[in-house]
C-alpha cells in the first residue's frame, strides 16, 4: 500500500485481544540472557575461519612513502597482510553507504584503514599488526571545526537553507531580541557492541554476517563497492548491540573481511577495538550554533534565526542539520535557517541517534530558557504562546501535534510550579538545586518496506522481513501486530528477520524502523485475512480474528483449516506517499530536569527526570518507555559528560576509549521516568504510529541545561556541562 | 597482545626471583596489566602469577594496626569489618574507585603499582617520556585536562590515579616487599612512589625483582575520617581532585588535622607544614585557606587542568568544613 491518504479505521483498531500496545516481554529477551542470541562475531563457521586486525592511520592527513609488511607476514600465524599494494580495486559508487578500502597511498584522515592483517587467531593478528611498518609523509590538516569556520560553505543538497518573510526585518524590529552563539562537542555512538563482521564466500556468493542497522542498503553498497552482483551478496544480522547510527552503512570491517575471504577462500572474522571504534568508523560533528530570536513584548516570536556549522571530511555529502526542528517547532512570520559545513581532515562524520534534533534542540532550548528570562515569562508559557496552528515554513497542516499536552501534563506531574524562577535560590545541604524544561520533537519519516507472513498448518505464523532488531524492540512490536492482525495469540508468531534473503525492509534508523516495517507486516496481514476470507468464503471485511479462528456471518472456522497442508502466505509493502507532502508529521514531548550543582565543586548530578511524549500508537508499552528513558540518559550524557577531545596537533581523538570517553554510568541516572499521552495519527502510517527511538534524546539535555542555570545562575552554552565551567559562578565558601 | 608465557609462582621467594628476569611481569588482578599489554603498552613476554601465593589475608598486627596482603582485591578490603570500623577512610576510598566488577579483581599491590591514565601513554604512536624515554610528552601541549598541577618535571606531567593510595598516605601506611635476593622492607608509603624529575618512566622505590607483599596499617589516628572525590560523573571515572583527611577536632578547635590529594600529581600529595598550620587552629575559612595555600603553593596549569588549583582549594575547604561541623 502506498501512503496517500489518512489511514481511516482499521483492522488494528478492531483487534480483538489488543496486543499491540501491551507491555508484552521482549520476545528475544530469554534468547539473549541465554546466550542464544548469537551476533556477528559469535558466529561460528569452521575450523577454517582467519582472523583479522585492521591496523588504522596514525596521522591525521597525508600519504603513505612506503610500508614494510614483511615481519608481520613472518609473524606466527598470519595469511595475510592486505595494504593498498595487494588490494583489489573497488567501486566507489553511492560512497557515503559504503567506503572503499586501501585504495592508495592518500591518508584522508586519522584511523583510516592503512592494513588488515589476518592470521589463524585474532591475538596472532593484532599481534602482527604491531609490527607493520609504516612511514608516513604528514600533510598540514585541518582538524578543528571552530579554526576552520571560514572555509565552510553550503552543503550541496536544496533543504540546506530555508527563510520565510524578511527574518532581518523582523530581528530588526522585535523589541525584545537574544543573539547567543551555542557549541555541542564531538560525540561517538558509543554503543556496546562494536563493529564485527564474518565474511565467506561460496564461489561468487558472498555472505556476510555483520552488525548492521539497513541490510538493503548495506547490500547495495558492498555490491557495488566489491563490484559484484547486488544478488550475489547476503547480508545477515539477526542481533545486533546497538547501533545508534553507527551501523548505519557498510563499516570497513565488512569491506575489509570480504576482500580477505575472497584472496585466502577461507571465512574471514573480525571485530573492531573499542579504542578503533572512534576513528575507523563514524562520529557526531561538533556543532557550532548561532540562534537569533525577536520577540514582541508579550513573547511571540517575530524573527526565528538559526545558523548551524558542522564539518565532514571534503568527500562527504552529509551534514550535521541541527537547524531543521527550527523551522517547525514555534510560530513566528519571519524565519531563517542555513547549513554550513567545514571541510576537515577528520574521521567520517555521520549520523548518530536524532542527528540534526539532538543537537539543534541543545541550543534553541536554551535560546528559548534565555528569552523567557529576557521576557519575564515561565519558560512554559512561552512555548505555549510560539504554538503555531499550522507548519510555520510549509503551510501545511500537522498530522498531530500535543506539544502543549505534553508541557501542561508534566507541568503537573513534575511539580513545575514549586519552580523558583530566579536562579540560585534553592539549596539541598552542599547542593544548589534548579529545575529545567525543553521541549523535544524528531521528524516522523516512513521507508519503503516489504514483508511476508505465512500462516502454516500448524497454526503458526511466520513473518520474514529484512527488518533489523538493533535492541529496540522490533522483534516484539512486529510479533504483536502479527498477532493482532491474525488473531493469534504471541507465542504462534514467529519472526525472522536480519537477513537479506528475506523481503527488503527499512532498517533500524531515523526513527522509521518500526512505523515502516510494521506497516508492510500490516499490509502483509491483510491480504493473508483477504486470502483466508476467501477460503471460508466469506467477505474479508466481516470477518473477524480471534484465538486462531475466523469468524463472519454467524460461522466460525479454525484458520489451521483453512490452510491446506502448504500453508498460506502473503506479501505485503508499504510506500511512504502523499500524507508526507500534506501533512507536516513529527513526534512531540517535553523534558523535565531538576539537578544539583554541589555548591563546593561543581559538580552536576541529575536528582529526577521526567519526560512526556506524543508518537501516535504506542505499539508496546514496556519496549517504547524503554526507548524513551534510554534517549533520556543519552540526554544527560550530552548534557554532563560526552564529547571527544580533538587533538589538532595529531587530528586525533585523544579519549578514544570508554574509561575517558564518559557516558552515564547507573550512579548518574537517578529516578527518571517517561509516559506516553495517547494519541493516534492516521497520517503517518497504517498503525498510526510515529516514530520513538530518537525521541527521547531531543531536548533532553537541554532540561539539564536550564536546570543548572535555575540552580546556580551559571548560562552555559558550551557542552558538555562540566564542572570546570561552573566553578567560576559558585557561591564563595564561608 | 604479544606472545608470552604464563607461570604460576609456588614461594614469594620464587615469584620475586622470576620477576627479576627482564621482561618478567608479576601478574595479579590483571585489570590494568592486560589493558596495557593488548595496546603493547606493555610487552612482557613472562607473566609470573602471585594470586595463589596466600597473599589475600588481613591479619591484625601486635601494634593494632592491619597487615594487608598484596592480593586482598580492593572489594574484599573495603568490606573489612576492621577496615570499615577504623579505617573508613580506605574503605571509601577503594569504594569511589573503579567499577564493582574491577574491584573484584584488583588487589592491594596491583593498585599501588597501576600505571597513569595519560590518554597519550597509552597510545603508541604518541611520544611520551613515561612510556617511550626521550620521545618527548604529547601531554604538555596537548589535551591535559587529567594531568597534575603538582610535583611534575618538564619531562611529565601524569597524575597517579588510585584512590586507595591516597588513603594509604594519610594513613601512613607502610608497603613490604621481598626481594629477588629473599630480603624483605618496609617502605613508607611517602617514599614508595618517586616523582618524574628526569626519569618518569622510574615510578617507585622497587629494585627489579622486588615483589609486594602486604602494606601494613598503624593503628588508626584519631578523629573524623573522610574521603571525597570529586569526579566527572557519579562513578566509575578517575579523580580530578581527591582528598583523604583525617581531623581530629574538639570545641570548635581542631586539635590535629592530616590530609591527602588524589588527582593532583604523580603521587598521593601530603605536605606536613600544610597540617602544622591546622593544628590547635579555629576550624575556620581562613585556617582551611591557609592550609590550601601552602599544599597549592607552586601548582601550576597546563591549559586544560588549570581548573584544578581552584576545585583542590575549594575541595579541600568543604571537607574540612565538613570534618570540623562533624
Ligand atoms: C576503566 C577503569 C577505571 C578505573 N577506575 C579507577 C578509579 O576510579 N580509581 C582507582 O584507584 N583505580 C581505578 N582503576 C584502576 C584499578 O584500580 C587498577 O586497574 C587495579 O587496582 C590494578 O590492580 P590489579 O591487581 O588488577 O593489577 P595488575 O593489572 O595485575 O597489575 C598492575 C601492575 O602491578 C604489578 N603488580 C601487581 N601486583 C604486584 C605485586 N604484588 N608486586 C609487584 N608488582 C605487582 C604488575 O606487574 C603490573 O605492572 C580503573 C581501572 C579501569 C580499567
Ligand atoms: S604526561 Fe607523562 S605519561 Fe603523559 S605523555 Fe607526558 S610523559 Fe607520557
Amino acid at each position: 500500500m502506498e501512503m496517500d491518504t489518512p489511514a481511516g479505521r482499521n483492522a488494528l483498531d478492531a483487534a480483538a485481544r489488543g496486543w499491540v500496545g501491551k507491555p508484552l516481554d521482549r520476545v528475544d529477551g530469554r534468547p539473549k540472557v541465554t546466550g542464544r542470541a548469537i551476533y556477528a562475531y559469535e558466529t561460528m563457521q569452521g575450523p577454517a575461519t582467519a582472523y583479522g586486525y585492521v591496523v588504522e592511520a596514525s596521522i591525521g592527513k597525508g600519504s603513505i612513502v612506503s610500508i614494510d609488511a614483511q615481519a608481520a607476514e613472518r609473524a606466527p600465524g598470519v595469511v595475510l597482510v592486505l595494504t593498498h599494494l595487494n588490494a583489489p580495486a573497488q567501486g566507489q559508487g553511492n560512497h557515503h553507504e559504503a567506503h572503499p578500502v586501501l585504495t592508495g597511498p592518500e591518508v584522508a584522515y586519522y584511523g583510516q584503514p592503512v592494513a588488515f592483517v589476518v592470521a589463524e587467531t585474532f591475538e596472532e593478528a593484532r599481534a602482527a599488526a604491531y609490527l607493520v611498518r609504516v612511514r608516513y609523509d604528514r600533510a598540514p590538516g585541518r582538524y578543528a571545526l571552530r579554526a576552520n569556520l571560514d572555509r565552510a560553505r553550503a552543503p550541496r543538497v536544496a533543504s540546506a537553507d530555508s527563510a520565510v518573510g524578511d527574518f532581518d526585518a523582523g530581528y530588526a524590529a522585535s523589541p525584545v531580541r537574544l543573539d547567543e552563539i551555542y557549541t555541542t562537542p564531538l560525540q561517538s555512538h558509543a554503543m556496546m557492541e562494536p563493529h564485527a563482521t564474518l565474511a565467506s564466500w561460496d564461489g561468487d556468493q558472498l555472505t556476510l554476517h555483520t552488525s548492521n542497522q539497513m541490510l538493503n542498503q548495506g547490500r547495495q553498497a558492498v555490491a557495488r563497492t566489491l563490484q559484484v552482483p547486488v544478488e550475489k551478496v547476503r547480508l545477515v544480522s539477526p542481533y545486533i548491540g546497538g547501533g545508534f547510527g553507527a551501523k548505519l552503512w557498510v563499516n570497513a570491517d565488512a569491506i575489509l573481511a570480504a576482500i580477505a575471504a575472497r584472496q585466502l577462500s577461507r571465512p574471514v572474522k573480525t571485530a573492531l577495538t573499542r579504542q578503533q571504534v572512534f576513528h575507523v568508523t563514524t562520529h557526531r560533528s561538533d556543532t557550532i550554533q548561532r540562534i537569533r530570536l525577536g520577540a514582541d513584548q508579550e513573547g511571540r516570536l517575530q524573527a526565528i534565526g538559526h545558523d548551524s556549522y558542522s564539518g565532514n571530511l571534503p568527500s562527504e555529502p552529509t551534514f550535521e542539520a541541527a537547524a531543521m526542528q527550527t523551522r517547525t517547532l514555534y510560530a513566528g512570520a519571519n524565519r531563517l535557517t542555513r547549513h554550513r559545513v567545514a571541510p576537515l581532515d577528520i574521521p567520517v562524520a555521520s549520523s548518530m541517534r536524532a542527528p540534526g534534533e539532538a543537537v539543534g534542540l541543545l541550543a534553541l532550548e536554551i535560546a528559548m530558557d534565555e528569552l523567557a528570562e529576557k521576557l519575564d515569562l515561565d519558560p512554559i508559557e512561552l512555548r505555549l504562546r510560539n504554538e503555531p496552528r499550522e507548519d510555520p515554513e510549509r503551510h501545511v497542516p500537522y498530522s498531530s501535534r500535543h506539544l502543549v499536552a505534553c508541557l501542561q501534563e508534566g507541568s503537573r506531574r513534575f511539580g513545575w510550579a514549586a519552580r523558583s524562577p530566579r536562579p540560585g535560590q534553592v539549596r539541598d545541604g552542599r547542593q544548589l538545586v534548579g529545575m529545567g524544561v525543553a521541549a523535544a520533537t524528531r521528524g516522523n519519516p516512513l521507508e519503503l518496506s516489504r514483508a511476508s507472513v505465512r500462516l502454516g498448518p500448524d497454526g503458526v505464523a511466520t513473518v520474514r522481513m529484512a527488518m533489523t532488531d538493533i535492541g529496540t524492540g522490533t522483534y516484539t512490536i512486529l510479533t504483536q501486530i502479527a498477532a493482532d492482525m491474525l488473531g493469534l495469540s504471541p507465542d504462534h508468531v514467529r519472526m525472522e528477520i536480519g537477513d537479506t534473503a528475506f523481503p527488503q525492509a527499512s532498517g533500524s534508523g531515523g526513527s522509521f524502523g518500526a512505523a515502516s516495517s510494521g506497516s508492510a507486516l500490516f499490509d502483509a496481514c491483510d491480504r493473508l485475512r483477504a486470502k483466508l476470507a476467501a477460503a471460508a468464503g466469506v467477505d474479508p471485511g466481516a470477518a473477524r480474528f480471534a484465538d486462531g479462528r475466523l469468524e463472519a456471518g454467524g460461522q466460525s472456522r479454525a484458520l489451521v483449516d483453512l490452510v491446506g497442508a502448504s500453508g498460506v502466505e502473503a506479501d505485503g509493502e508499504i510506500r511512504p506517499g502523499e500524507t508526507l507532502k500534506a501533512f507536516s508529521q513529527q513526534s512531540y514531548g517535553a523534558h523535565f530536569a531538576e539537578v544539583g550543582v554541589d555548591v563546593d565543586t561543581g559538580e552536576v548530578r541529575l536528582r529526577r527526570m521526567l519526560g512526556v511524549f506524543t508518537a501516535g500508537r504506542i505499539l508496546n508499552a514496556k519496549t517504547a518507555r524503554s526507548q524513551a528513558i534510554g534517549g533520556m540518559v543519552f540526554g544527560i550524557g550530552a548534557a554532563l559528560e560526552e564529547g571527544l577531545t580533538l587533538d589538532p596537533r595529531f587530528g586525533f581523538y585523544v579519549n578514544h576509549d570508554l574509561a575517558e570517553y564518559h557516558v552515564p554510568v547507573h550512579a548518574d541516572v537517578p529516578e527518571i521516568d517517561a509516559i506516553f499521552l495517547p494519541e493516534l495519527d492516521d497520517a503517518a502510517n497504517p498503525l498510526k504510529s510515529k516514530g520513538i527511538g530518537e525521541l527521547g534524546i531531543c531536548g533532553a539535555g537541554a532540561a539539564l541545561a536550564n536546570a543548572i542555570y535555575n540552580a546556580c545562575g551559571a548560562r552555559i552554552r558550551d557542552y558538555p556541562i562540566t564542572l570546570d565551567k561552573l566553578l567560576g559562578a559558585l557561591p564563595t565558601q564561608s | 597482545m604479544k606472545a608470552f608465557t604464563y607461570e604460576r609462582a609456588a614461594s614469594i621467594a620464587q615469584a620475586a626471583s622470576a620477576s627479576a628476569v627482564p621482561g618478567a611481569r608479576i601478574i595479579a588482578g590483571g585489570t590494568n596489566l592486560l589493558d596495557l599489554m593488548k595496546l603493547q603498552v606493555e610487552t612482557p613476554t613472562r607473566l609470573i602469577d602471585i594470586n595463589r601465593l596466600a597473599l589475600d589475608v588481613i591479619e591484625d598486627t601486635p601494634e593494632g594496626g592491619l597487615r594487608i596482603g598484596a592480593t586482598v582485591r580492593n572489594s574484599d578490603l573495603a568490606a573489612d569489618p576492621r577496615v570499615r570500623r577504623r579505617y573508613g577512610v580506605l574503605s571509601r576510598a577503594l569504594l569511589a574507585g573503579a567499577s564493582a566488577q574491577l574491584r573484584n579483581k584488583a588487589t592491594t599491590g596491583g593498585n599501588l603499582l597501576q600505571r597513569t591514565r595519560c590518554y597519550y601513554f597509552y597510545d603508541v604512536t604518541k611520544p611520551c617520556n613515561k612510556r617511550s624515554p626521550g620521545s618527548g610528552c604529547a601531554a604538555m601541549e596537548g589535551f591535559n585536562r587529567i594531568h597534575a598541577v603538582l610535583g611534575a618535571s618538564s619531562q611529565c606531567i601524569a597524575t597517579n590515579p588510585s584512590d586507595m593510595a591516597v588513603a594509604f598516605r594519610v594513613l601512613d601506611a607502610n608497603v613490604e616487599t621481598a626481594g629477588a635476593d629473599g630480603r624483605s622492607r618496609s617502605i613508607p608509603i611517602a617514599e614508595f612512589h618517586r616523582l618524574p624529575g628526569a626519569t618518569p618512566s622510574v615510578e617507585t622505590d622497587l629494585r627489579a625483582g622486588e615483589m609486594i607483599t602486604a602494606v601494613t596499617l598503624p593503628p588508626p589516628p584519631p578523629g573524623v575520617q573522610i574521603y571525597r572525590k570529586v569526579r566527572d560523573r557519579a562513578s566509575y571515572a578517575f579523580a580530578l581532585v581527591s582528598v583523604a583527611a583525617v581531623v581530629d577536632t574538639s570545641g570548635g578547635r581542631i586539635r590535629s588535622a592530616r590530609f591527602a590529594f588524589g588527582g593532583l600529581a604523580p603521587k598521593p600529595w601530603r605536605i606536613g607544614t600544610s597540617e602544622e598550620v591546622l593544628a590547635n587552629a579555629a576550624a575556620s575559612a581562613s585556617s582551611f585557606n591557609a592550609a590550601a595555600n601552602i599544599v597549592l603553593r607552586g601548582a601550576r596549569g597546563y591549559g586544560g587542568n588549570d581548573f584544578k588549583i581552584p576545585l583542590a582549594r575549594r575541595t579541600l575547604s568543604a571537607v574540612l568544613a565538613q570534618a570540623t561541623r562533624a
